[in-house]
């Protein structure tokens, strides 16, 4: 979120020449505010991530932890000790609802950002240095995107590790299945932001200032940082935010086929492994962690496409 | 047009030969090792015996030796066995391919048949309420899990309702096409729903496009009825765009179905493909994963054909393949 300071300045000083009374920040809010389904997605992201920090305090409320089983609790309807009701071995759903919840945020942003990492770095040498170098990074972005993406992520995140020379005290510690599916999801999502990316860049490099900045003897490094970047920014800030969206739903995936975020570490996606044997004892197990994981893909859609209006409008398809 | 075909299935095949060898060496790093396996499900086995097991297979040589056996061998026509299923790769394979295809292919007409009339319905009267609900529900659309989805429908219509199968392919010992079409419908309604909203977008934006053009101002001065230019004159020239944004989600539609496969028991290639890999089963891992991405290749290629036949601009000979 910090990313999009230096997009609006940008972006609202081209458009800011029409209504010179308004600010170029101010005009990006208002532009922003009238897009009501990302206003609102927006505010529920935003206690999402405050529910889900504070879980820790949830636990001390309720006094279980997302680890804890009753096995005499098992499929227990709502209580005021388990404001959700219980699993099938017993341990408090929403206390793993919230704990799933950091996991898929932290998942999402860090592979997006990643990604968007990746994408920026190749989309900046293809679109910069052109030629061959640009035909074949776009030949390899093409060829990815049509690939069926799915079984090559299944397979690397069931790849042993220990057959790669990692110590198996890492391989096998809980946290290894966080780290690894970051990496994996992202190898595979950069590939929007390197068109972006490439596309900005490609036309950036023919601008007058670009050639007059070359001609003052600028490095091609201070070139893409200075110039070519700051354009791009605002599409890169979407792209970002709608990968995150889609990046959570590849990881939930990956959990719910049991090669994602592994126990005892709670996801969206793993909470709902069980969820098929047991729709005809438990359809509310079922329920919740999907309805999360689909609330939340749609606030980053509806955030991304109110803030493409809001910091790129001339790109925006929906108010051309 | 035959220049055009000819690079396109060479490249086809350069992309597969690089894909074999990828998978073959990702494949060497999954848990598990085929020796192991055959230890454990026989404990008569010895140590010498593991030995010379692995020497009877190749397995005590360099991972790329293997693979270039693996591929000398392919190319001859020998994939191997199926650990699994103890039937030849192929035989494996192939009946699931037509699966899938079947499964793919209804998929693409249905969420053709409900994204066309929403798309175009939405680019002729942008910024309505029905635009506006329609672009809500395609957010929908592109926002849901996949094995939710799936998960509520079974819910609904097999446990609730009773109306469908919940899993599976057919009766047990029916072998009539008729008695298939229950196992298809949820299957094909989730990946429909999950693939429409997506296309539906990208029609609204190419419809939309298309509208604007003067050569449409200009069939309507000249008095073509509302329908002809909308369906005729517009639709033809943004076919073009929409035709490109299917041929890319081919690859995106196998990754669904891999999900809906696995969760309604449907024997396809993305039930093989997790099965497989969840199961040690490489060598049907390595040729599942080849045949789905062949076919997604060979679709691309349709698709490229079918761009030529739409615009006339574009001729094979000028067309960098």
């Amino acid at each position: 979120m910090t990313m999009q300071d230096p997009a609006p300045t940008l972006e609202a000083e081209q458009s800011g020449i029409t209504q010179p009374a308004q600010t170029p920040l101010r005009m990006v809010v208002r532009r922003f505010l009238r897009h009501r389904a990302a206003v609102v997605s927006a505010v529920f992201l935003l206690l999402l991530v405050l529910i889900c920090v504070a879980a820790p305090l949830f636990e001390v409320w309720l006094g279980t932890t997302f680890v804890d089983q009753d096995l005499f609790g098992r499929y227990a309807p709502p209580s005021p000790g388990h404001p959700l009701g219980q699993d099938e071995i017993g341990r408090d759903v929403l206390i793993r609802l919230l704990y799933g919840g950091r996991v898929s945020l932290l998942v999402g942003v860090a592979a997006a950002l990643c990604a968007a990492l990746i994408g920026s770095l190749v989309g900046l040498l293809a679109g910069f240095y052109g030629g061959r170098l640009d035909a074949l990074l776009m030949r390899f972005t093409d060829g990815i995107i049509a690939l069926p993406i799915l079984p090559f992520l299944i397979i690397l995140s069931a790849i042993d590790l220990k057959k790669l020379g990692v110590p198996s005290a890492i391989a096998l510690s809980d946290e290894v299945s966080l780290y690894r599916i970051v990496i994996v999801v992202s190898l595979f999502g950069w590939t929007t932001v390197a068109r972006l990316v490439r596309g900005g860049a490609l036309s950036v490099r023919q601008r007058e200032y670009v050639r007059a900045a070359l001609a003052l003897g600028a490095s091609n490094a201070r070139i893409m940082r200075v110039h070519v970047l700051p354009n791009v920014v605002s599409p890169i800030v979407v792209a970002v935010t709608l990968s995150i969206g889609h990046l959570i739903l590849v990881e939930s995936t990956l959990s719910y086929l049991g090669v994602g975020i592994q126990l005892p570490l709670p996801s969206w996606g793993n909470m709902l492994v069980n969820a098929q044997d047991l729709i005809y004892s438990a359809p509310a197990l079922a329920i919740y962690p999907g309805l999360m994981i689909f609330l939340t893909v749609i606030a980053f859609n509806f955030l991304g496409d109110g803030l493409q209006d809001a910091l790129d409008p001339r790109a925006g398809s929906r108010r051309s | 047009m035959a220049r055009f075909l000819t690079e396109r299935l060479l490249q086809a095949l350069l992309v597969l030969l690089v894909m074999s060898f990828v998978v073959y060496m990702l494949i060497g790093l999954m848990p598990g090792d085929p020796i192991d396996l055959m230890i454990a499900s026989d404990p008569n086995l010895t140590a010498a015996d593991a030995v010379r097991l692995k020497a009877l297979y190749g397995l005590d040589k360099p991972v790329i030796e293997r693979y270039f056996n693996w591929l000398m061998a392919a190319l001859s026509g020998d994939l191997g066995y199926s650990r699994l299923a103890a039937q030849p790769t192929l035989a494996v394979v192939l009946p699931r391919m037509g699966n899938t295809a079947i499964l793919m292919a209804c998929t693409l007409l249905l969420a053709l048949g409900i994204a066309l009339p929403a798309g175009i319905y939405a680019a002729r009267k942008p910024y309505t309420k029905l635009d506006t609900l329609v672009n809500f529900l395609c957010f929908g659309g592109i926002s849901m899990p996949s094995f939710w989805l799936a998960l509520l429908l079974i819910i609904l219509f097999a446990v609730t309702l009773g109306w469908l199968p919940a899993s599976g392919m057919a009766p047990v010992g029916s072998e009539r096409f008729a008695d298939r079409l229950p196992y298809l419908v949820m299957p094909v309604v989730t990946l429909t729903l999950l693939n429409a909203g997506v296309l539906t977008r990208h029609i609204r934006a190419a419809m939309m496009e298309q509208l604007r053009q003067d050569y449409v101002r200009t069939a309507r001065a000249k008095g073509v009825g509302e329908t002809a230019v909308v369906w005729k004159h517009a639709l033809r020239n943004g076919m073009i765009p929409i035709v490109t944004i299917i041929s890319h989600d081919i690859g995106t539609l196998f990754s669904g179905a891999v999900v809906t496969e696995t969760i309604f028991g449907y024997l396809g290639m993305g039930k093989l493909i997790y099965d497989s890999v969840m199961g040690n089963d490489f060598n049907v891992a390595l040729v599942a994963l080849l045949a789905a991405t062949a076919m997604i290749l060979l679709a691309n290629l349709i698709a490229d054909v079918a761009y030529a036949a739409l615009d006339p601009r574009v001729t094979f000979a000028g067309r960098k393949a």
